[in-house]
């Protein structure tokens, strides 16, 4: 069992990589946030895995709660900085 | 091998199959307003579906803290994942961004058979 989760683990490296290319090459602001947005969540599945193979689960439990709401407040913030500066006057 | 890791590895091979679509979609489709679809629904299913198969393990070796722990990280993806791709959707609304159309494709292949005729 512990061999399907190491090979787990490089899917879902592999799978991290895809988003990148729409950060990198993205024709507007918004598709590079969302990149990001789509690679931090993949991210907290692949921390969670790395710690169920290393057996230390309640410590990597932790690290990935703080990291689901830091991706959700820096997503939240930059929509809203976004939001009240792109309005034109007609 | 035991009933509750079969499971478990249904589970989240199901997980990785579904983030592997909303990958592919977000490379794929035409435009922001349809990338969204790709990251706001296929994503926030894999990764529940995949912390839901890390629970059941838990589960089974007894670990309540943690199992506890998983379901409020899914309860808080399942709120805030779709919740962010939304507050994204209308800051491009309000930046005027122009929405994609059928028309605009058939338009370009018109433009290509055009000047492939010339």
């Amino acid at each position: 069992m512990e061999k399907y989760f190491i090979y787990l683990s490089v899917v879902l490296t592999i799978i991290i990589f895809l988003p990148l290319y729409r950060v990198l090459m993205g024709p507007t602001l918004f598709d590079r946030i969302l990149g990001a947005g789509a690679i931090a969540t993949k991210t907290m599945v692949l921390i969670l895995v790395i710690g169920l193979v290393f057996n230390r689960l309640d410590m990597f439990i932790d690290i990935t709660m703080a990291y689901a709401v830091l991706n959700f407040i820096g997503t939240i913030a930059i929509a809203k900085y976004l939001d009240t500066r792109g309005y034109k006057k007609e | 091998m035991e009933f509750q890791y079969v499971l478990a590895g249904i589970l989240v091979s199901l997980g990785a199959f579904f983030l592997l679509i909303g990958s592919v979609g977000l490379i794929r489709l035409p435009d922001f307003f349809t990338r969204i679809h790709a990251t706001g629904k296929a994503d926030t299913l894999g990764i529940m579906l995949i912390i839901f198969g890390l629970l059941i393990i838990e589960l089974s070796k007894g670990l309540l803290i943690n199992s506890a722990k998983l379901l409020v990280i899914i309860a808080f993806v399942a709120l805030t994942n779709p919740t962010a791709t939304n507050a994204l959707a209308k800051a491009a609304f309000r930046f005027r961004m122009v929405p994609w159309f059928k028309k605009d494709k058939e338009k370009k292949i018109k433009e290509k058979k055009k000047e492939e005729k010339e």
